[in-house]
Order: structure tokens, then sequence, then C-alpha cells
């Protein structure tokens, strides 16, 4: 058995000092090399913090974290990250928002500018597969919030990151593009098998994606549950009609329910 | 609007050319409303002086202006161009020292905890109780006014860098931090061209700010420039001369302004676009 991708082992964090909030508290999870994982859990528990943590943007007040059999304590240089909000860079074209990372990670920033074109070549051939096709040459404020949020996923994949952080990068959304840009993400990682953290609100979204699903408690984050998804790939909209997709939403449901359910307990 | 006129029925055509109309005539009022506004206010200027007769030596009849304007027009130009220089030499000064200390205030909280109040209380010291120091340290001459108006037109530069570059968003610095990017590489990627429309708003602001601040020096180290015009005509009681500089002031820094404006809607369109455009480019 090789050790996995990302270790989290008894992580803690802490803001704003002795008496500030919890956000996290006993966290632990393994990610094996190329596997994907949904993070779900109610709202405020910290999910996103765990994403600064792994990538590490920010220090954990407490415990380890380790990726690559590296302990982490400096951000990371092989991470692609997308959020909620596109954060494209409205001065800049399309094709040169998704060449943005290039210019600035360690492994390609230097070589860069001798081999423009073979780089320039393979962002066209991504924005090719993920979209938006066509619209290399305009500005972001020129193309609607799905076609914004596949560029964010473009900038996120075009330097092949090892680790992929998505946090909630579909939830803007309408229903029609989300499930749209499933198939496209999964069709990515099928190609390139990076390993991808996911975080969503979505139980649809995370059974349709991911290998395995973690479900986090109310503040202070912990991981409460975790369901191995058996289901075949390549998942189809079709999948999520089936009786076994359906059974793990519902059980997920039932332990974000419990979860919710404890955090009311506390307050 | 993407479709082209081909495709149109003959119906859409019409309205479509009846629309596009509409634009360009609320193009052209647009743009011939300043010259409106200004040509109103110079005859209902002239027509109030001439209905209540007011005296020359209170308020001069633009005619009156014109004339004086034409009879001095030699020392006018010169001094104009006197003051020009002083002001563009400060308002250069600004633009350097004002875009590297927004720089930096803008990057470190550090600097911004350090200097901030500091550049407050400076700002807050009336500039023309400062040029009689500078005439001690520099002697009468163009310095004090190149000075003056760097000054006055420094610190609304380094507020706005300052704070483009300080609002960037977060988890544009987490998605570049985490590919490694370093300090420096977020400034330059990200934190000034974010900061270049606040650096032109406050370009518009500053250059008319600076002309003030060169004015103020001449008038009260009456060395040259159109100060110095103004305060020896007010002296012979030559108001329409003083109007003249008054009014030539204005032009130059209208003249100015339009030239930032300029720059900025070549540099940073993305950040002003807006509807019309797209519609006059079919795009």
């Amino acid at each position: 058995m090789t050790r996995p991708f990302v270790e989290i082992d008894q992580v803690a964090m802490r803001y704003g000092g002795v008496d500030g909030t919890l956000a996290l508290e006993g966290c632990s999870m393994n990610i094996n090399q190329g596997e994907f994982v949904a993070v779900v859990g109610p709202s405020g528990c910290g999910k996103s913090t765990l994403m600064r943590l792994v990538t590490g943007l920010w220090p954990a007040t407490e415990g380890n974290v380790v990726v690559a059999g590296q302990e982490v304590d400096g951000p990371l240089t092989i991470a692609g990250m997308a959020f909620q909000a596109p954060t494209l860079l409205p001065w800049r074209r399309i094709l040169s928002n998704v060449m943005l990372p290039l210019e600035v990670t360690p492994q390609h920033r230097n070589k860069l500018g001798r081999d423009r074109a073979l780089y320039e070549a393979r962002a066209r051939e991504l924005l090719r597969l993920v979209g938006p096709e066509g619209f290399d040459n305009k500005y972001p404020y020129q193309l609607s919030g799905g076609m914004q949020q596949r560029t964010s996923l473009c900038r996120a994949l075009i330097h092949d990151p090892a680790l992929l952080m998505l946090d909630e990068p579909f939830s803007a959304l309408d229903v029609f593009t989300r499930e749209d840009l499933w198939a496209v993400l999964q069709n990515v990682w099928m190609a390139k098998k990076p390993t991808v953290v996911l975080v969503t609100h979505d139980l649809r979204e995370a059974v349709y994606l991911a290998d395995r699903v973690l479900v986090m408690s109310a503040r202070p984050g912990r991981i409460i549950a975790e369901r191995v998804n058996p289901l075949p790939r390549p998942r189809t909209l079709e999948t999520t009609y089936t009786a076994e997709f359906q059974d793990l939403v519902h059980d997920l449901r039932g332990y974000i329910a419990a979860a919710r359910s404890g955090e009311e307990v506390a307050a | 609007m993407s479709q082209s006129a081909s495709k149109m029925s003959p119906r859409a055509q019409a309205r479509y050319n009846a629309m596009a109309a509409a634009a360009r005539r609320q193009r052209r009022l647009q743009a011939m409303l300043p010259w409106l506004v200004i040509i109103g206010m110079f005859a209902i200027w002239e027509i109030g002086c001439i209905v209540f007769k007011v005296p020359v030596f209170i308020l001069p009849a633009p005619h009156d202006i014109y004339a004086a304007a034409l009879r001095w027009w030699q020392p006018l130009l010169q001094d104009s161009l006197v003051t020009l220089y002083s002001t563009m030499m400060g308002f250069g000064l600004a633009i350097v020292a004002g875009l590297l200390l927004g720089i930096a205030i803008g990057s470190s909280t550090l600097v911004y905890k350090g200097l901030y109040p500091l550049l407050i209380a400076f700002n807050s010291i009336p500039k023309v109780a400062v040029v009689p120091v500078l005439i001690i340290w520099f002697g009468i001459g163009v310095w004090p006014a190149v000075i003056t108006a760097f000054l006055i037109s420094f610190f609304p530069i380094v507020v706005n860098v300052a704070t483009g570059i300080a609002t960037v968003e977060p988890e544009l610095k987490d998605v570049l931090r985490a590919l490694g990017a370093r300090p420096r590489d977020i400034i330059l990627k990200v934190g000034l061209p974010r900061a270049m429309p606040y650096f032109f708003a406050s370009l518009k602001i500053a250059v008319t700010v600076a002309f003030v601040g060169a004015i103020i020096a001449e008038s009260v180290a009456p060395n040259a420039g159109i100060g110095r015009l103004m305060m020896v005509a007010s002296s012979r009681f030559d108001v329409p001369l003083v109007f003249a500089g008054l009014l030539t002031t204005g032009m130059m820094g209208i003249v100015l302004y339009w030239i930032a404006e300029v720059i900025e809607r070549r540099t940073t369109g993305w950040a002003t676009r807006n509807s019309d455009q797209n519609l006059a480019t079919g795009g």
C-alpha cells in the first residue's frame, strides 16, 4: 500500500487568536493519488478552511498536513484552484486568463517565453475540451457566467496540477450548465487523473463526481462519515436516476441532517 | 445584434435601423452638450453684464475679457507655458512618487499602518502655508511652484493606487499563491493592472489640483507664470486680464483632463465598458 497523496492528521484551525472561532477540530482524512474526493457538510462547517490548509495558504493551528510525502509549511506550488466566483482578470482576454498560472508557477514560468506557441496550443486544446471554445480573444465580461466559470476551470487545469482544489465551483451556475460541467470535469479527470478535492453543498454533484464522499460535522468541522462510491464510470445524467445513485444521495442527506441538528444542540 | 443584416426581416431591419439612428442622435447630443453649455454660460454672462450695466472692474463681460486676451496674448501665452511647465513637472513627480508609495501602502499592512496617519496630516496642511517655507529653501523661481503642484496632487494618487492594490479579491490571491506565486508576482500581474482604473481616476483629479498648486505658489511668490500675471493685473485693476488668466487656466485644465481621459480609455477600457459600445460594434 503506497502512502496517501494527502494526509491530514488531527488538524485544528482557529481564527483570530486564543478566543477566536474554531473552524476545524480533530479533522483527519487521507486522499490517495489520483482519487476524486468530495467533501460535503452543512454551511459554515469549515470546508473552505480545509482547502486553504491543504494548499498551505494558511498554517494549521494544530496537527499535520502532509502532501506528496512532504509536510506542508507554506503554499504549495502544484495546486490548481477554482472557486464559486470565476475571479478572472477583467483586463485579460480569455486565452491569456487561462495561461496566467503558467506565468507564475515555478515549473513553467521560465519555459513560457521559449515555448509560448506550445503552451498556447495547450491552452486552446483545453478551452476546446472544457469550453468556452471560440472565445479566446474575448474579454471575460463578454461571456456568460457559465462560460466564465469554464474559463476559471481551464485556468485551474492548464498546468496539469497534481492536486486540484475546487471550492463550490458550480454553485453559482444554473442546473443545466452545472450538469454539463460535471460531465466535462469527469472527462478531464478520467483523462489526466489528478487528485481532486471538491467542496460542495450539492449532494448529487458529490455522488456524480467523486470516488469517495466525506461528510463534515457542523463547526468545528471534522469528518463524521465517509461513503465510498462504487458507481461505474463514466457516469452520465442517466446514472443520477438509478436507485444506487438515489440511495447514496439519500444516505448522505441523512448524515447532513444529523450534522445540522448537532449544530442546533450545540448552539 | 450578432445577426447579419441580410438575415433580418424588413420589419426587424427597420426597427434595428431606427434604434441605431436613435443611438447615433443620443451620442451626437452627448458630444455637443458640453459646448452648448459653455456657449450658453458665456451668452448669459454677456447679456447679464449688458442688461445690469455691471462695471468692468467688478465683472468684465466676455467681450472685454476677449479684448484683453487679444491685447496681451503674448505675456498670456508665455506665462501660461511657464505655469504649464511647473504643473507638469510637479504632476510628473507626483505620478512617480504616488505610484511607488501607493504600491507600498497597498501591498503592505505594515507600511499602511505606519505611514497613513502621517500622510493624512500632511494632506490636511493648506499648501498655501507651505509656499513661504519653500521660498526660503529654494528661493523665488520655478521650484516652489513645481513642489507645491507636486504636494497637492500627490495624495489622491497614493490613496487611489493603494486602494486598487489592497482590494484584490482574496480568492484570486489564493489561486496565485497556491501556484507558488511570489508577492511581487501578485502585485505585477494582478494588483497593478487592477489599480489602473483607480490610478487614472486619481490622475484626472490630480492634474487639475496640480494647476491650483502651481498657481498658488506663483501668486505668493510672483516670479513668472499665470499666477503672477493675475497678481500684476489685479494690482493694476486690469480685471479683464485677470479673468483672461482665469479662463486660460480653466482651458489648460480641461485639455489636460481630456488627455488623461483619452489615455484612461485606451488603457483601461475593460473597466469602463458600456452597452453603448456593444451596439456600435454589433458585438
